[in-house]
């Protein structure tokens, strides 16, 4: 065989073995699970026999728009400060660009530990909803500042020098004109947060903690679904009901990249240039 | 003058949001150091990172880490052995090879394989990987191969995604100029348009060494987790991760403080991952 033909064939087989995994994995994982997706996986009570869902699902809401609720206004004013008002070149803009790339690089065990030794003991907040969520805000905080950023540099100058010549302020124009036409993007960059959220474990284990049951209140410990699985498929007696969980948080995701691809491909339809 | 007010309190409610990922870095540099460092001169710094006996319900307990240190090492060397030269193929095939109907559907697997959760992972290798690795290799099938072949599958999308966008910022020309010279599209691709797009797939590779060192759960799941010094890839072994999530729920006093500190020393691992990262980011956007 020729160089040229290997160098092909070598693609080939790496390409193919890539998407045969990636098939292989979600095909496998709903044709296992789909069928163990009975009613009293989602009993509102969880209890050992039914080991159900339902709490794990609250759970994860919660966790989801807590963490959305501290982190996306901080992303957001940090993108526009970074962004509008920053000038280039500054020190300390590159200080920020710096840490917020180190918090991307950090693994989320690392960021379980220190929500433990921060969140959890020195705040006394106790493996609780509250301690999960600003650990979590932590790891997608860089994730929002980033796609904000993006999303506020593709709004043309002219329309900022436009809305300033009818007499508007910074703040105004910002507000009224900037955010507006960038929240397509800002809304991508969330999508792809909630994925984050939602697949997190090892960054909760040790701060929203393991128990199984709804919450009293921001203060209780809750299982996401995603440590709920780890619980189940750890155990060893709950396999069953592992696969169904994998096929819910499957699904999760899929829509969620539905859902970011969908709002990508209108974004880049409704570009003004 | 309201507006004003209002314009500069902005300002600063904006400028304060910015510094706040400097201020979390701090922070965690903080708790995780001034936590863990104190354990690890009780315990003395080279009998903690050389130690090869971690046995911490012993009397007297020791707390030797390089067993952990050597097991994130080797697993993540695995990693790179499965993920690297699939990737960056993959890469290659999706930026020259793959006809741009076939490309609208591929993309979003990748994409996908990225959302995936790597609890779902571990619950993959569990169910599939470890019995198959049971069936046709030595060993119980908790090990090294079992882990490096699940990460390497997990590190893919990192690879892939990075590594073909510095293929495709590879002028046009230079794969033109090969052509017209008389080499074949793959030659063309392999020797030319490759190596100019080194650094972007360099790049893509220090992130994989980043996530494939703190991935835990998918670890766990199929490493066997044993705390000893790692002999063979069809051995189990026990990486730094590991060791924090599965000793974390029980341990108290100087051996909550061990794994804390072992904490630390994946941090200060990622941190010159970070450092190799930005630098190499930096001379491409010299270059």
């Amino acid at each position: 065989m020729s160089l040229p033909k290997l160098l092909r064939a070598l693609v080939y087989i790496a390409a193919g073995l890539t998407f045969f995994s990636v098939a292989f994995i979600i095909l496998y994982i709903l044709v296992q699970g789909i069928p163990h997706l009975t009613p009293s996986l989602f009993a509102l009570e969880y209890t050992t026999e039914n080991v159900s869902l339902f709490p794990a699902i609250v759970n994860t809401i919660i966790i989801v728009l807590l963490t959305l609720v501290i982190a996306v206004p901080a992303g957001i004013f940090a993108a526009i400060y970074l962004v509008e008002y920053a000038k280039k070149g500054n020190r300390l803009v590159a200080m920020i660009r710096l840490t917020t790339e180190t918090l991307a690089g950090i693994p989320s065990i690392v960021y379980g530990l220190f929500g433990l030794l921060f969140f959890v003991t020195k705040l006394q907040w106790g493996f609780s909803l509250l301690s999960g969520a600003f650990t979590l805000a932590i790891i997608i905080l860089p994730l929002i500042i980033r796609t904000t950023e993006e999303a506020l540099e593709s709004v043309p100058d002219g329309w900022r020098e436009a809305s300033f010549g009818l007499g508007a302020g910074k703040l105004r124009t910002i507000f009224r004109i900037v955010l507006p036409a960038a929240i397509p993007g800002v809304l991508a960059g969330v999508i792809l947060a909630i994925g984050r959220i939602v697949g997190e474990t090892a960054a909760l284990i040790y701060t929203a903690g393991t128990v199984a049951r709804l919450p009293k209140s921001l203060f209780s410990s809750g299982r996401t679904l995603a440590i709920h699985m780890f619980a189940l498929s750890s155990e060893g007696f709950y396999i069953d009901q592992a696969y169904a969980t994998a096929v819910v948080l499957v699904i999760i995701v899929l829509g969620i990249n539905f859902l970011s691809g969908f709002i990508a491909r209108k974004l880049t339809k409704g570009q003004v240039r | 003058m309201k507006q004003k007010f209002q314009e500069k309190l902005m300002q600063y409610v904006f400028f304060i949001s910015a510094i706040a990922s400097i201020f979390a870095v701090l922070l965690i540099c903080l708790f995780l150091f001034m936590n863990g460092l104190p354990a690890i001169f009780k315990i003395g710094p080279l009998d903690f990172l050389l130690g090869q006996n971690w046995a911490p319900n012993d009397v007297p307990p020791s707390f030797g880490i390089l067993p952990m240190i050597l097991g994130s090492i080797y697993v993540t060397l695995g990693t790179l052995i499965v993920g690297v030269p699939i990737g960056i193929l993959t890469a290659l095939f999706l930026a020259f090879f793959c006809p741009e109907k076939l490309y609208k559907i591929l993309q979003p697997l990748i994409q996908l394989l990225a959302g995936i959760p790597s609890v779902v992972y571990g619950f993959f290798g569990l169910v599939v990987l470890v019995p198959l690795m049971r069936t046709f290799f030595p060993g119980n099938g908790n090990h090294i191969l079992s882990a490096s072949v699940l990460l390497g599958i997990m590190i893919l999308p990192t690879i892939i995604t990075i590594s073909e966008a510095a293929l495709r910022a590879v002028p046009k020309s230079y794969y033109e100029g090969a052509l017209a010279l008389g080499a074949t599209h793959e030659e063309s691709i392999f020797f030319l348009v490759l190596p100019a797009a080194k650094s972007g797939v360099f790049a893509s590779i220090v992130l994989a060494i980043g996530r494939a060192i703190g991935e835990t759960m998918a670890v766990i799941m199929v490493a066997g987790n044993q705390a000893r010094m790692p002999n063979g890839i069809f051995r189990g072994v026990r990486t730094m991760t590991a060791n924090i999530v599965i000793e974390m729920g029980y341990a108290a006093d100087l051996h909550r403080e061990a794994l804390i500190a072992t904490g630390a020393v994946l941090f200060i691992f990622i941190l010159i991952i970070n450092l190799v990262f930005g630098i190499i980011k930096r001379k491409e956007l010299k270059a």
